[in-house]
């Protein structure tokens, strides 16, 4: 009988899979869901035998079987988007049954834990400090600085527990990646948080999963009640968020399971040290936890540090999105260009047109356009360059994009979820959605919404010139950049500074 | 609404860690809102201020004080929507959709490779056109 391979990832499944599959059973196949390849333009795609056919339509059944179809790609693993990779955390993606625990062991899962619990905890920081492992999450700071902290961190009265905390509330557009890991080999995320734990001390961890990802958090309930006696006396829980963005800051995360509203705290204290309900607590993405079993492994660390570039060490999975033709998951060592991501690899655009713009990072992303786009991927760089990597997802935009309804979107999308805690990127936002759109009006100039108001004696009658809103714009970045108490207010101004200093004629004022 | 059953859900979750917010979820699952009434009754079984509680519900964007009969259809408006031209389906949309459906916008449901995409219920719908949201919102 015919095996016939299909995953069950979110995307496939967005794109016809479950249709898909029930016509090759129908057709007399055996059919396994597996993890998606992550050539999502393919999606849902079909594999039989080691050859992939996609992106297939029930119509194309009776040809896939007969060996006629026009959809064949040839040998999946030997696709040049695939073979390109440098597969880390990702090794198992379209190879394996998310939840199948006999494919997660055949495929070298449980190695890393079973090395790290033979070790002692001071050990197993060692190595991951020794990795050059640093948070996927968009800061960037080294997990093993972050473990041995918690390490360290005494045991009292007052914080009878320590925690790892696995924040997988990826709410920036243009990112996957953590979805990707949940619904695809979610053993793996609970393995790096049990490895976690062993080196740090922690007996209790918790996953925060975004509420817009019913299907991850299925998978992984399903997942932690498989896996609960192998990890035990660790134990894991799932906690559902309910729809704020902000939430993917750690500290309003950990607000969130604490059952508070989502504000962020001031630092310090430091989570490591003052965490969940005041206890120790290791707050780590979900790509940085995945990592971990691959470091943990036999001479894993070492291969981790030789990839990459400076201080980025091993690689990213790089998400493309937005307008691109090929787009889908990339994991790469660090170093590795825009040109090479958008146009080799990427193919351009889906529309044809030529590339704008592309932004990296998520909404708090700075825009870079073309001329920019040989910058390494590197934490540094990017910094250098005004610009982030973030979480490693990348949009890209056509020549149709408007680079100033961006701009206005990163003020409105910040207003919209902004926690409210800080001045700066609670009023900022929306100033700044106001200021965008008086730069954008037709003339005649627009009166400022506030110095109109009528208890504003001392303001001035006429509205502002260009020049003075343009000034003002740059006044509310700054402030909101080096004064807001979090990432959202912070980097919102990256966006929008960057769009107006690429695409000024996008911002009216011909 | 059937007290017995706030009393069960409540039951079932009070003697966790952080309990509120998987109390909600639950409570906002079987009503389809998170009443006054409810409100009180978690911030009794908490040891909470009925502010507080309230304070979380109005928090979070999942959370909402009255029912909504109105179907659901949410459309992902986030940058790589946009980026693949989900603005230019939003006008159409709205107009099939008028008061009867309830056309919620949400930034980002990490399809973002294979956009425009839109969530009804758990179900997903990537690479929409804007026939295929028009018929989505009609079927609604």
């Amino acid at each position: 009988m015919t095996v016939v391979r299909i995953s069950d990832d979110a995307v496939a499944l967005a794109l016809g899979a479950d249709k898909l599959a029930a016509a090759f059973e129908a057709a007399g196949c055996t059919v396994e869901r597996t993890s998606s390849w992550g050539m999502h333009w393919l999606e849902p795609l079909v594999e039989i035998d080691g050859r992939g056919f996609g992106p297939a339509t029930v119509a194309d059944v009776a040809d896939i079987l007969a060996g006629t179809s026009t959809k064949d790609i040839g040998l999946i693993a030997e696709h040049p988007f695939i073979a390109g990779q440098q597969r880390l955390t990702f090794a198992r993606a379209g190879r394996t049954r998310p939840l199948s625990l006999d494919d997660y062991a055949a495929t070298g899962g449980w190695a890393g834990l079973d090395r790290a619990r033979s070790m002692s905890a001071e050990d197993v920081v060692a190595e991951v400090l020794e990795s050059g492992l640093r948070g996927r999450g968009g800061a960037g700071f080294p997990a093993g600085i972050k473990w041995r902290t918690v390490l360290e961190a005494k045991l009292r009265p007052t914080q009878p527990t320590k925690y790892i905390v696995c924040n997988a509330d990826e709410g920036d557009s243009a990112t996957f990646a953590d979805r990707m890991v949940m619904e695809g080999d979610p053993f793996q995320l609970i393995e790096g948080m049990a490895i976690a734990a062993h080196a740090v001390g922690a007996s209790e961890g918790f996953i925060y999963v975004r509420s817009e990802y019913p299907h991850a958090i299925a998978k992984l309930e399903a997942a932690i009640a498989l896996a609960a006696a192998k990890i035990a006396p660790f134990v894991l829980e799932v906690r559902v968020g309910a729809g704020a963005y902000v939430c993917g800051e750690e500290t309003s995360l950990l607000n969130s399971i604490e059952g508070k509203r989502g504000e962020v705290r001031a630092k310090p204290p430091l989570p490591a040290l003052e965490g969940l309900f005041g206890c120790p607590t290791v707050v780590n993405n979900v790509l940085t936890l995945a990592a971990v079993p691959h470091i943990l492994s036999p001479g894993g660390a070492a291969l981790y540090a030789r990839l990459g570039v400076e201080r980025s060490k091993g690689t990213m999975p790089i998400q493309l999105a937005g307008n691109i033709k090929h787009g889908g998951l990339y994991e790469t060592a660090f170093g590795i260009t825009l040109t090479e991501l958008i146009h080799t690899i990427g193919g351009g655009t889906a529309s044809g047109r030529p590339v704008k713009a592309a932004q990296v990072g998520g909404p708090l992303g700075a825009y870079i356009p073309p001329r920019q786009f040989d910058l390494p991927f590197d934490y540094e760089a990017y910094a250098k360059a005004d610009a982030l990597i973030g979480h490693g997802g990348i949009s890209v935009f056509d020549d149709t994009a408007d680079m100033g309804a961006m701009a206005r979107f990163a003020f409105e999308f910040c207003a919209a979820e902004s926690c409210g805690k800080c001045t700066p990127c609670r009023i900022g936002s929306t100033r700044g959605v106001e200021l965008i759109d008086r730069l954008r009006a037709p003339s005649p100039a627009m009166a400022d919404a506030v110095a109109s108001l009528p208890q504003m004696h001392n303001a001035a009658k006429a509205p502002p010139s260009r020049a003075e809103s343009l000034a003002l714009l740059e006044d509310l970045s700054e402030v909101m950049q080096s004064a807001s108490l979090c990432a959202l207010g912070g980097f919102t101004p990256y966006p929008v500074r960057s769009a107006l200093k690429h695409w000024p004629e996008d911002f009216g004022g011909k | 609404m059937s007290t017995i059953e706030l009393s069960e859900i409540i039951a079932a979750h009070a003697g966790r860690k952080g309990a509120l917010l998987p109390m909600l979820h639950a409570v906002q699952k079987a009503y389809g809102c998170i009443s006054p009434e409810a409100e009180a009754r978690i911030a009794e079984a908490l040891n909470l201020s009925r502010a507080e509680v309230h304070g979380v519900v109005s928090f979070y964007h999942d959370f909402t004080p009255a029912p909504d009969p109105r179907p659901v259809i949410e459309l992902c408006r986030a940058e790589a929507c946009k980026a693949r031209g989900v603005e230019a389906l939003v006008p159409a949309a709205e107009t099939a959709a008028g008061a009867r459906v309830n056309l919620k916008t949400v930034y980002c449901l990490g399809l973002c490779s294979v956009g425009p995409n839109a969530r009804v219920g758990d179900e997903l719908f990537a690479g929409l056109t804007e026939a295929r949201l028009l018929e989505l919102v009609e079927c609604a």
